[in-house]
């Protein structure tokens, strides 16, 4: 029996990559879910000729936390189960605007934290009672260890999942299930298309390498690239005396 | 939107260019109705200016394979996929390309679009007479397939067409069956042009594949010298068993920088060129070679288009046909060794007859290729002096690798140009695609 994967978010330059890595070099069969499934045709017909696994593809919203009740059940499908939660989803959006319009406020406190809390809760209640070895990973980001300026409303809800992960990760120590915060750092994805000046790109396919290999080595949290960590050590270092006044 | 600095393989032109990235094909439809006019952008291998345009729609996250008929050999797959993936996945089920450039890394979208050829075009002809069918996306945002049969003007537009007739979302090729990942291969030292001739013509029944490498810096009596590789996929006496079938591996080296004016120059490359030519001591060797170093044996090493140094080159091909070939083919080679302009890479074959597409390049003649490095600063005038012999000759230039070629001269190497163009108003009447080529020749 292969090993199974759901991954929430599908659509996403990250998610994508995982897929290819887990399908062609680790044998997963994989669910993926994501809003407008059926764009994904072609990345699981890909991958079930080039791979030889089965793909599931799973219509979800992660915004719609009432449906997310059945979110296991649908994951499940007639194969019956699953033993790797990855969550990808989240939405960067427009600091400024959030500033002003409470709507995207919402949209990204609640993309990025409540709905990837409701998502991880269910998985994690059918994960850890399945008294087996399994996973879940959650995609954090090095804008979630400080407050700053320029995308606090998204640091805050991204340095809440890490906080919730960690949590997770306390409650399943014991249960075979194992907990990964991926703390990224600026990714080549669409969701950084439209910014000027990033520097340090990495491409999605390295960020998925990381993950994949940390999973496999039961680290607790990663930052990805590895450099990131240090920036961020840094970056933390500062007096919030002297950082209240920086520009970052 | 991020711009980014764009350039073909040559290195010139660059261009900052939006970069549009492709990820599902519903995506092709909202672009060329929001950014038109744009360029299908593939993975970049084209020389010149055929693959640049201010606004560009990146294929290469549509890289999937969609079907497989392991009966009739015929995949199915999005146009930003590159022949080294798709070959990944067909070798090791016993088929390959039936037809392939000198390097795995374009789209199979690029090929269509320059509508490739191979060592094999005497004899199988171009990558286009193996594609079934095109999936495309119009300039009014209408999907359409369309194949010899159906819609067959818009396909042979398509074919070579440069990506200016709509977006190749997806295409249908067929495959060869091969029983060996190896390839019986003979390579022949000659001692001038005449007696390449006379190797291609002797040999062309036996081999489908033909290539020369020429000494282009060798002139007199031994003007064309060359070493000509033949081959043939190896054939099996049994049934194929798994590591005859094996897929190549990953490329190891990288030139990790533009190299410095002073590397190349003509002692550097003269010498280079009479080490290659006298590697092989003997008159004949017969060996058995992976298809990898045999069709590719320069994608081992990642970026080598920066050992011309940050100015870039030009890769100049063109095509001859044979009835005053071997004049024409002298006239150049004597041109270019008393220049003395730097080519490692000289590569001559003879070519099978036109067909198919309406500005694909290939007709029955000679052609040569050349990389020529843009340090010499009257390289642009000389090419374009040797254009006018190649037109005068009744050949053409090839636009894949094309960056200088004027309106006046191009004209006239392609006589269904006015054809290409009615089925291009037809279904782009607005001018929704288009190239910095495109521009300067009149093509949009």
């Amino acid at each position: 029996m292969r090993p199974r994967a759901v991954i929430l978010g599908a659509r996403s330059a990250i998610a994508q990559a995982l897929a290819e890595l887990l399908g062609t070099e680790h044998g997963y069969d994989l669910v993926l879910a994501a809003r407008r499934s059926d764009q994904l045709r072609p990345a699981a017909a890909d991958l079930t000729l080039r791979a030889g696994i089965r793909v599931d593809l799973l219509e979800y919203d992660a915004l719609d936390t009432e449906s997310a009740a059945c979110l296991v059940d649908r994951a499940r499908g007639d194969v019956g189960d699953f033993e790797l939660a990855i969550q990808v989803f989240g939405y960067l959006g427009s600091q400024a605007q959030a500033e002003k319009d409470t709507a995207e406020l919402l949209r990204i406190v609640h993309t990025n934290f409540t709905a990837a809390a409701v998502a991880l809760n269910h998985l994690a209640g059918y994960l850890a009672a399945r008294q087996a070895p399994g996973g879940i990973i959650g995609i954090g980001s090095v804008a979630g260890d400080r407050g700053r300026r320029s995308n606090y409303v998204y640091g805050a809800a991204k340095g809440a999942l890490a906080l919730y992960l960690q949590g997770l990760r306390n409650r399943l120590a014991g249960s075979g299930v194992h907990v990964l915060t991926v703390k990224p750092g600026f990714v080549d994805t669409p969701m950084t298309a439209e910014l000027e000046g990033l520097f340090l790109l990495a491409s999605p396919a390295r960020v998925a390498r990381d993950i994949v290999r940390a999973y496999q080595r039961r680290r607790d949290v990663i930052y990805t690239p590895w450099f990131w960590r240090y920036i961020m050590l840094l970056i933390k270092a500062i007096p919030e005396s002297r950082f209240k006044h920086l520009h970052l | 939107m991020a711009h980014r600095i764009t350039s073909g393989w040559g290195l010139h032109p660059r261009l900052a260019a939006r970069v549009h990235q492709v990820r599902f094909p519903e995506d092709l439809r909202t672009l060329v109705a929001a950014h038109a006019p744009l360029l299908a952008q593939g993975n970049c291998r084209s020389y010149g200016d055929a693959c640049l345009a201010p606004q560009v729609a990146s294929f290469l996250p549509l890289n999937h394979l969609l079907a497989f008929d392991a009966e009739r050999g015929v995949v199915h797959a999005e146009a930003g996929i590159t022949l080294d993936k798709l070959l990944r996945f067909i070798v090791p089920r016993g088929w390959f390309l039936p037809v392939t450039p000198g390097t795995k890394f374009p789209t199979l979208g690029g090929c269509i679009a320059a509508d490739v050829h191979g060592k094999n075009h005497h004899r199988e002809g171009t990558f286009g007479r193996y594609v079934e069918e095109l999936d495309m996306v119009l300039a009014d945002g209408t999907c359409l397939s369309c194949s010899p049969t159906q819609h067959g003007d818009l396909f042979w537009a398509t074919i070579g067409g440069m990506g200016l007739t709509g977006f190749i979302y997806a295409a249908r090729l067929r495959l060869r069956p091969i029983q060996s990942a190896f390839i019986a291969m003979r390579a022949l030292r000659t001692a001038n042009f005449a007696e390449t001739c006379r190797v291609f013509a002797e040999t062309h029944a036996q081999y489908p594949y033909s290539v020369a490498w020429v000494d282009c810096l060798a002139s007199g009596s031994r003007l064309g010298r060359s070493i000509v590789m033949l081959g043939d996929h190896e054939q099996v006496a049994e049934a194929s068993s798994d590591p005859l079938l094996r897929a190549h591996s990953s490329r190891s080296l990288a030139i990790p920088f533009h190299f410095p004016a002073c590397t190349l120059n003509r002692f550097t490359v003269r010498a280079f060129n009479a080490a290659y030519y006298h590697r092989q001591w003997r008159r004949e060797v017969c060996t058995r070679i992976h298809y990898d170093p045999f069709f590719y044996p320069l994608d081992v090493v990642a970026h080598w288009n920066r050992i011309y140094g940050r100015t870039g080159f030009l890769q100049y091909q063109f095509v001859v046909p044979f009835r005053d070939g071997e004049a024409v083919m002298t006239e150049v080679l004597t041109r270019i060794a008393a220049r003395g302009s730097a080519s490692f890479l000289a590569v001559l074959k003879t070519m099978g007859a036109q067909e198919g597409g309406m500005l694909s390049f290939p007709l029955a003649g000679y052609t040569l290729a050349l990389d020529l490095s843009l340090r010499d600063r009257g390289l642009i005038p000389f090419l374009r002096e040797l254009n006018q012999l190649v037109v005068d000759s009744g050949g053409r230039n090839y636009l894949a690798k094309d960056a200088i070629l004027e309106r006046e001269q191009f004209e006239p190497m392609y006589p269904r140009l006015q054809e290409f163009l009615a089925v291009k108003r037809h279904y782009d009447p607005r001018g929704a695609f288009r190239s910095l080529q495109s521009e300067r020749l009149g093509l949009s």
